[in-house]
């Protein structure tokens, strides 16, 4: 397979001299789930909004399905992480102006079709009619997620989408996006700070090394290793710690993020 | 019920401002008690005072206008005014005698013109400027320079080129709410959250569309504050651009009758403007509340 996403020698810099990253490739598969790890500002964000095509590279491009990403587009979803609804509309407006901008010939009722569709795929049918202030952060997430998936892209950016919550609400909606991901043969390429999460949620685990100065100079951050999850697919929360090879899986990252992560 | 009715503090303090209002009719009742009845002054009067009691109307009542002559009107005159005014408001006997409702129709028409051509021209620019840091900056030293000239400043200008009382005070309404329409417009557009424009970006939305499905409804509080600041501003200036002008309208009005030397007249018109401000606030408050949201 020749990577259905691909990102070839990516590097962003904001001041000439010293790019945040430099040289960044990494492919993605098609049906694959991609997080990426790395401290605070080393670039992760930029990374997935250059893919997104919200922002551009420095130097490098990206591929998506053979052709090149030249700006945002209804084939790539994204979840911000600030779920970034907007707070005049209700949870079915929201939803339903994304469908009516990927699909402007649908009739009303399609439309509201596809919107139930994808509220009852993130539980929250009972608040359909609500507007995001009146719903909890979790909530508010998850309508993020709906309204991601309710224009059927072709992959899904997630940006830190669960950063803001607490472990429990963090813990089922992770279990809800694994079952749509997994309903739906979803490629994803996800954000996360939290190295269990990645885990639970990945195929593949990029770790992201920081920028910065040397006794030969600055050097620029980038992809500094990429571990393939060889946990069983089956895997969720409640039995992720008693499988065999999570403790060396885990320590490596944490390892990495401690010792490895900064130049 | 009913003793939660009398706690509450909506009626307490509508009771406390019934007690003001009473209490103003009252120190109004005992200060014009004593001037009420005016006898003829027994000691010789100066010069000045003489011509004091004659811009009074003491020295010379008018035939027929015995309640304008005895100096500041007392509440009986006032409300003898009052009940006569309301209750032929729309009379017309010629150019400059016309019923209030008439007199407030003028104005509130040169007003709701002048805003509304405001109001066309201030949002779209205000958007435009709003989303262009180029344009900002360029139309920055221009909106600085023109908005604190006093809009009654373009008054002669207007009345020049125009040549028409009636449109320069439309004109004049238009300059004074043009500046704050615009200003919040431009800061409310530049204010939209970045991540709702990303949204729209990332879901392809044309750029129509993003105007007034996303950049619209997140900048109209902040449209309609400045909206509510010009029509406060539009009522104020077109009292006095009718002063100024002449001719109909409430402004006009309140000159005429201090020509006319009836206080009891002014005074209502007074209460009237006051009364007309305050609903045309609220009426924008409302709308300002229908648009906002919480966050
Ligand atoms: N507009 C900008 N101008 C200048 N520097 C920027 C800009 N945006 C980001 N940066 C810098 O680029 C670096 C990477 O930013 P980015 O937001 O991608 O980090 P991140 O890895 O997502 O961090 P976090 O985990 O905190 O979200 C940071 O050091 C930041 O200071
Ligand atoms: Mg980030």
């Amino acid at each position: 397979m020749d990577g259905f996403l691909r990102v070839e020698k990516l590097g962003k810099a904001f001041a000439a001299d010293k790019p945040v990253f430099s040289d960044v490739s990494f492919k993605l598969d098609r049906g694959e789930f991609v997080c990426i790890i790395g401290h605070s500002g080393c670039g992760k964000t930029t990374i997935l909004n250059v893919i997104a095509g919200l922002d551009t590279a420095s130097t490098g491009h990206v591929f998506m399905d053979g052709r090149e990403v030249a700006g945002p587009s209804l084939e790539r979803g994204v979840v911000f992480q600030s779920h970034a609804l907007m707070p005049w509309l209700t949870v079915r407006k929201n939803i339903a102006f994304a469908v009516e901008s990927r699909w402007p010939e649908k009739k009303a009722s399609q439309i509201d079709e596809a919107v139930r569709a994808a509220v009852e795929l993130v539980g929250l049918t009972a608040a359909i009619d609500k507007l995001p202030s009146q719903l909890s952060g979790g909530m508010k997430q998850r309508v993020g997620i709906a309204r991601a998936f309710a224009i059927q892209p072709k992959m899904l950016l997630l940006d830190e989408p669960f950063g803001a919550l607490d472990a429990l609400t963090r813990g089922t909606i992770q279990e809800e996006l694994i079952s749509i991901v997994r309903k739906t043969q979803q490629t994803v390429f996800m954000i996360t700070h939290d190295v269990d999460e990645a885990i639970l949620l990945a195929d593949r685990i990029l770790l992201m090394k920081n920028g910065g100065e040397t006794d030969a100079g600055y050097v620029p951050g980038g992809v500094g290793e990429v571990v393939v999850n060889t946990l069983p697919k089956d895997r969720n929360r409640r039995n992720l710690h008693h499988l065999d090879g999570y403790y060396e899986l885990r320590n490596n990252i944490v390892d990495f993020l401690v010792t490895r992560a900064k130049h | 019920m009913n003793a939660s009715l009398f706690k509450s503090l909506e009626f307490r303090a509508g009771l406390v401002s019934l007690l003001i209002f009473v209490f103003i009719l009252a120190v109004w009742h005992a200060a014009t008690l004593q001037s009420a009845p005016a006898p003829a002054p027994t000691t010789p009067v100066s010069a000045e005072q003489a011509e004091y009691d004659k811009l009074m109307g003491k020295s010379a009542p008018a035939a027929g206008e015995t309640a304008k002559t005895t100096g500041f009107p007392t509440l009986a005159q006032m409300g003898s005014t009052v009940v006569k005014q309301l209750s032929n408001p729309f009379y017309d006997n010629g150019p400059n005698d016309k019923g209030i409702a008439i007199q407030l129709a003028y104005s509130l028409a040169r007003v709701g013109l002048g805003f509304l051509i405001a109001c066309l021209v201030a949002i779209p620019l205000g958007f435009v400027i709003g989303m262009s840091p180029l344009l900002r900056r360029a139309f920055d030293p221009f909106i600085q320079v023109l908005k604190p000239i006093s809009p009654l400043a373009w008054m002669p200008l207007a009345l020049y080129t125009i040549k028409d009382s009636s449109i320069s005070g439309v004109f004049v309404i238009f300059i004074c709410s043009v500046w704050p329409m615009l200003l919040n417009t431009a800061f409310g557009v530049a204010s939209v959250k970045r991540e709702w424009l990303n949204v729209a970006s990332t879901l392809e939305v044309k750029p129509l569309r993003k105007a007034l499905k996303v950049i619209l409804p997140a900048a109209a509080p902040t449209i309609l504050t400045g909206m509510r600041i010009s029509m406060g501003i539009a009522w104020l200036v077109i009292v006095a651009a009718e002063m100024l002008v002449g001719g109909t309208g409430i402004g006009y009005f309140v000159w005429n009758e201090w020509n006319n030397l009836s206080l009891t007249n002014v005074i209502f018109a007074i209460l009237v403007i006051g009364v007309v401000g305050m609903l045309l606030d609220l009426f924008f408050a409302r709308l300002q509340r229908a648009v906002t949201y919480v966050e």
